[in-house]
């Protein structure tokens, strides 16, 4: 089971940084979802893979971290809400620029800009 | 003993600002009348935190009463006490100056602010590193509308840039958190620092890409190079306000180095000891030039003080980087002073953009405009401070970091490229003000008189970060026996641990 997760995390990992440096929204926001997927698995993990344990302490048994657990949920809690701020700014930013570009435009420094 | 008045930095702007949102949103004086109230109280309360730390004692205040490693604890010691101060004193400058119109250029401005100040209070404050994970992202969600406010397609593009980038970052501190929880058992700073020193020899690996990962977080907040590239986009495309607003928010990361590398990586870390050093004082040397270049070859005043932001994070973390208690103490000095004269800058580039139509702020000589005079003044006192020439606070504070760097082993290389850099610093900001003051004044045709809203108001706010800019050189007495007594308190952690775990009877 360790190395399914491990597996899990790594594909997560790797085609979420992949998605991301495509640099145009939809691809970034994908990539974005994926990787606080893999580091939602990797916080679980964090705790100890353990099969069928409660998360409870109970006498005379064995049990499982609950803390991770609760990490998690903070985290997907998080990354739901900011998932929904880029999607909105993304589609902002196409609406003004007429471009999905995340990366700086071409010809563009930072350097210019409005009031 | 429970002080109460140690989580009131953080309700009081969640509450105002959930008050603000739901109840003025129509009424804009309203909304202003209360932002600035609380800015104002939190600017009190902090000079009462800041006169309650001084005394050196550690005071912690366990939320919902859950004992500490269990529950979250709030931590005020000297250094945060400094940061709410310095965060307050910044927020009542922002306010005043956003009060001449740019709230009501987009919605929610003060809502957000007031967000954005209990996210910064909030950070400051924790003892727990999740909890700060969580305080990183109340405070940046809270600068993402901040950032997009009042819109346009640059505007809004590069705040599209700061969220991808800050959040990618988040993932990352998400990652290290869950290698230090997987290797020590625990989340609370404190009962982290007990734990690094006994981890064994086959997790040291672990244990150092987390610490590693988190100075890599951080490096992003603090825009080091190499992870630099979203600072000059976002500070010089953000609103004038919000901007001087987010010169404190650089120096979030700083606190969170300095905090976490002294307390629990620090002397007695074991293996782990000084285990930032080598990475962070190559990358801020690198930082420092490269934003004293950016100063040189900037063509608009807002992305040059961007860049001098840039550089001044640079020189911060070489100071924080030698590790040592006098070196800590000065690059605490330079921290206030850098907030605060960039602060002041970012608002000295509105005043100038508001007053020159067609031309903003771009370096380029244009007709003359209202009140040249004396915005040059508050620029030349800005860009001398900035630069760190007498008699503003950046002289002290780059001649304490100097002083401190005397025994480093890389002395000569400091030494040398501070005082370049300076150089170039102060070429920068002399060739921008006179195309922009000198030239100006001389250029043919007529006064480009604009309307201006409340330009009493927000020279004011200008003057006021420019004010406690010369209190910092003043009373450079009392500020550096402060921070004297704050570094010193940083490398005694054994107190703050104390304080948290202590009062339980240890943790074991």
């Amino acid at each position: 089971m360790e190395f399914l997760v491990a597996t899990a995390v790594g594909m997560l990992t790797a085609t979420g940084v992949y998605l991301l440096l495509r640099a145009r929204s939809f691809p970034v926001v994908l990539g974005l979802a994926l990787l606080s997927y893999a580091v939602n698995v990797f916080l679980f993990a964090a705790g100890r893979l353990a099969v069928d344990l409660p998360p409870v302490i109970r006498a005379g048994g064995d049990y499982t971290d609950p803390l991770p657990q609760a990490l998690v949920l903070t985290a997907i809690v998080i990354s739901f809400g900011m998932t929904a701020v880029v999607v909105v700014m993304a589609a902002r930013a196409y609406v003004e620029s007429g471009s999905d570009r995340v990366d700086d435009e071409p010809g563009g420094n930072g350097d210019g800009g409005d009031r | 003993m429970i002080t109460h008045e140690i989580v009131l930095p953080i309700v009081l702007p969640a509450v105002i600002a959930a008050v603000i949102a739901l109840t003025m949103r129509r009424d804009i004086a309203l909304a202003r009348t209360a932002s600035l109230a609380s800015a104002v109280a939190l600017l009190l309360l902090a000079i009462a935190l800041v006169s309650l730390a001084s005394d050196g004692s550690v005071r912690t205040y366990a939320l919902g009463g859950w004992p500490a490693p269990f529950g979250i604890v709030l931590v005020l010691d000297r250094l945060s006490a400094l940061m709410l101060l310095l965060t307050a004193v910044l927020a009542v400058a922002v306010l005043l100056y956003a009060v001449n119109g740019w709230d009501t250029r987009g919605r929610h401005f003060h809502a957000l602010l007031q967000f954005q100040l209990m996210g910064l209070n909030g950070a400051f404050l924790t003892g727990d590193f999740f909890n700060l994970f969580v305080f990183f992202e109340v405070l940046l969600i809270a600068s993402y509308g901040l950032m997009a406010h009042g819109g346009g397609a640059r505007r809004v593009g590069a705040g599209v840039r700061y969220v991808v980038v800050n959040l990618a970052a988040s993932v990352l501190f998400l990652f290290a958190v869950g290698l230090l929880y997987a290797v020590t058992g625990t989340l609370n700073m404190a009962d982290l620092a007990v734990k690094v020193p006994d981890v064994a020899a086959a997790d040291q690996a672990l244990l150092r890409s987390g610490a590693l990962l988190l100075l890599l977080v951080f490096a992003v907040k603090g825009a080091l190079v190499p992870l630099h590239f979203w600072l000059p986009d976002t500070y010089a495309n953000a609103p004038a306000p919000v901007a001087a607003l987010f010169a404190v928010l650089t120096k979030v990361g700083a606190y969170a180095i300095i905090r976490l590398f002294t307390l629990a990586f620090g002397e007695g870390a074991g293996d782990a000891a000084w285990l930032a050093a080598p990475w962070l004082m190559p990358a801020a040397m690198l930082t420092l030039l490269l934003g004293m270049f950016g100063v040189l070859a900037a063509r608009r005043l807002g992305a040059m003080v961007s860049f001098a932001v840039l550089g001044s994070m640079g020189t911060l973390l070489i100071a924080v980087a030698l590790f040592t208690p006098p070196a800590l103490s000065a690059a605490l000095y330079y921290l206030l002073h850098s907030t605060l004269a960039a602060g002041a800058l970012f608002l000295v580039a509105d005043l100038v953009a508001e007053r020159r139509a067609g031309h903003g702020d771009t370096l380029v000589a244009a007709p003359a405009f209202a009140q040249s005079g004396l915005v040059g003044a508050l620029f030349l006192l800005g860009a001398i401070a900035m630069a760190g020439l007498p008699p503003m606070s950046g002289f002290i504070g780059k001649l304490l970091i100097l002083d401190a760097a005397r025994d480093a082993f890389n002395r000569n290389w400091i030494w040398s490229l501070m005082l370049s850099t300076s150089l170039l610093a102060i070429i920068g900001f002399a060739r921008g003000g006179s195309s922009l003051f000198w030239k100006s004044a001389s250029f043919p045709g007529g006064l480009d008189a604009r309307q201006l809203t409340r330009p009493a108001l927000t020279i004011t706010a200008a003057g006021l970060l420019l004010a406690a800019n010369a209190a910092l050189v003043v009373f450079a007495g009392p500020v550096t026996r402060y921070l004297d007594a704050t570094a010193a308190q940083l490398f005694a952690p054994a107190g703050y641990i104390d304080a948290v775990l202590g009062a339980e009877g240890g943790n074991e």
